[in-house]
């Protein structure tokens, strides 16, 4: 057991340091999203009204959970952009000739983003009683489990994407082509009610919509004013997160299985 | 064998290119082996499949009596690997980067404490251990990163161009302490260079060039097996000092950077000749026992660059 445990924490002890020693990470990972969440949360809040809305929670209210979420994306991309980094200067085909089995240095690298991810998303979470959202324990542990298993889940992605990659700016390229639509699309900037159909069955199948759901009815379980646009029921949406988990950690482990280097 | 890295038959073939061909050697436990070749001369990849970095593919390598292709695990956890590149993290202390490595080995607690310091203590950083690597000098980060190697006791250690960015100093310093692990301690040692000095520091070397493997033994026995004497002409008209030394002698030269070499019996006569020859086209003459270098040369007839 120690066999296992000691590489595995070893390489996510690394990631954490790594990451208070570059305090611009901390900085840009959080920053980013909070500047986007009051420009645009205020801004669309005067002209806009999400279907499905009450009065009194306005489209800042709306926008949170996906912000929380984009926390969540950009730390945890950030976290496996220090994949590429260590390919590029060698540090990790050190790592890579130990006797250490591929699964379990994904696994350390996915733990790592995930354990930075949701600090950053904890942090964001204090903001949540400004805009009225009410913690018990229960809506609290939920909110942060499932924070948690987001947070993994994206770390993978990152990581299944980061293992082929030598260089940064194509990382950059990827996360905008294609990370950061999955987010937009997720309902995290807008709901699905009344979108053209192709839209809606992109949303549809966008696995990120349903952990966007399963946040959002968490977050706002103890809450008096629900939350608009429900999306698919609690338990799909919970199994499909889950389920985008193991997919994505199986094929990061698969992706780096087949990399020499 | 189980105490020697034998390699037999091995090649192995990038899209379009041959990049080793046929390669058959083995080395002991307790010898220095150098792999000495040009850049493109295959032994990048050499020590890619050695290291494990890279599957065998065609042939077979043995180490410490395991098979490469089919006991990964038992042998990554045999052998130390210096990369070419530094594979230290340069925002992690000394002791940061040494703990992490010995977690990845299996090494924890009293034992890696104590590991640790004593090899800090050996490779001289002791002083330097709380310090993050990138304060280092390219040099302490080169102990730094063969005291990382060393930490599990491997048997084997490979190192690729392991002097690469030394000064003369700390590259005379490693090589001492390459003799000493492979004298007191018994463990072999196989590294790859382009540098003569490098190779001539070794027990045994082994010359590689387009993939092939045209010279094995030690470097005073390859020597001897040039003969006579090696010269070296400077020259700034080197293709026509070419041609007409060849028209007039009847002897072949390589030409290098900056000149030409080639090599003779009884060169003081012939450098007498030469110069007296073509005084006008010959800027120095050196003149000496032959090198690696002129091994290199008249075996593939290309200069060693």
């Amino acid at each position: 057991m120690l066999s296992v445990l000691l590489p595995i924490s070893t390489i996510w002890r690394r990631e954490i340091i790594r990451f208070y020693r570059q305090r611009s990470r901390i900085f840009s990972a959080i920053a980013q999203p909070l500047v986007f969440w009051l420009l645009i949360g205020s801004g669309l809040s005067a002209s806009f009204q999400p279907a499905g809305a009450s009065d009194e929670t306005g489209y800042i209210a709306y926008f949170y959970p996906g912000i929380v979420v984009l926390v969540l994306l950009f730390t945890s991309i950030f976290a496996t952009i220090s994949v590429v980094n260590d390919r590029r200067e060698g540090f990790l085909q050190g790592i890579l000739v130990a006797p250490v089995p591929r699964w379990q240095i994904v696994l350390a690298q996915a733990l790592g983003g995930t354990t930075l991810a949701l600090g950053q998303g904890l942090l964001l979470l204090l903001l949540s009683p400004m805009i009225g959202i009410r913690f018990g324990v229960t809506s609290l542990l939920l909110s942060m489990g499932v924070m948690a298993l987001l947070a993994f889940g994206l770390t993978n992605l990152g990581l299944l994407i980061a293992w082929r990659m030598d260089s940064t700016q194509g990382f950059h390229a990827i996360m905008n082509l294609l990370l950061i639509p999955i987010w937009l699309l997720s309902g995290a900037f807008f709901p699905s009610t009344g979108v053209p159909g192709w839209l809606a069955w992109t949303m549809k199948f966008n696995p990120l919509t349903y952990g966007l759901a399963v946040f959002r009815q968490s977050l706002y379980l103890d809450t008096p004013t629900k939350a608009f646009g429900e999306g698919a029921p609690w338990s799909l949406s919970l199994l499909i997160t889950g389920l985008f988990c193991v997919v994505t950690y199986l094929g990061a482990t698969l992706t780096a299985s087949t990399q020499t280097n | 064998m189980e105490n020697r890295l034998e390699v037999e038959d091995l090649s192995h073939a990038y899209p379009g290119r041959r990049a080793l061909d046929n390669v058959s050697f083995s080395v002991s436990c307790g010898e220095i082996f150098g792999l000495l070749g040009p850049n493109g001369s295959g032994k990048t990849t050499l020590f890619r499949i050695l290291s494990t970095s890279m599957p065998v593919t065609s042939g077979i390598v043995r180490i410490l009596g395991h098979d490469l292709a089919t006991e990964v695990k038992t042998i990554r956890s045999l052998l130390g690997v210096v990369f070419q590149h530094p594979g230290l993290d340069s925002k992690l202390t000394v002791v940061e980067n040494l703990r992490h490595q010995g977690h990845l080995y299996g090494l924890a607690g009293k034992t890696l404490r104590h590991r640790i310091s004593e090899l800090l203590e050996r490779f001289g950083v002791a002083d330097r251990a709380r310090e993050r690597v990138e304060i280092l000098s390219g040099g302490l980060q080169r102990r730094v990163e063969i005291a990382k190697a060393l930490l599990h006791s491997p048997r084997v250690l490979l190192l690729d161009e392991p002097t690469s960015g030394l000064d003369i100093t700390a590259r005379q310093q490693l090589n001492t302490y390459l003799d000493m692990l492979a004298q007191t301690e018994g463990i072999l040692v196989l590294m790859t260079t382009h540098l003569l000095e490098d190779a001539e520091t070794c027990d045994r070397v082994g010359i590689l060039d387009a993939g092939r493997l045209v010279a094995l033994g030690a470097p005073d026995a390859l020597k001897a097996e040039v003969g006579g004497d090696a010269i070296f002409i400077e020259s700034t008209h080197s293709d026509t000092l070419a041609t007409a030394i060849m028209e007039k002698f009847g002897v072949s030269t390589v030409l290098t950077d900056g000149g030409l070499r080639l090599e003779c019996e009884s060169g003081h006569e012939f450098v007498r000749d030469v110069v007296a020859a073509f005084p006008d086209e010959i800027q120095a003459v050196r003149f000496g026992k032959p090198t690696l270098a002129d091994v290199f040369m008249k075996l593939t007839g290309n200069p060693l660059v």
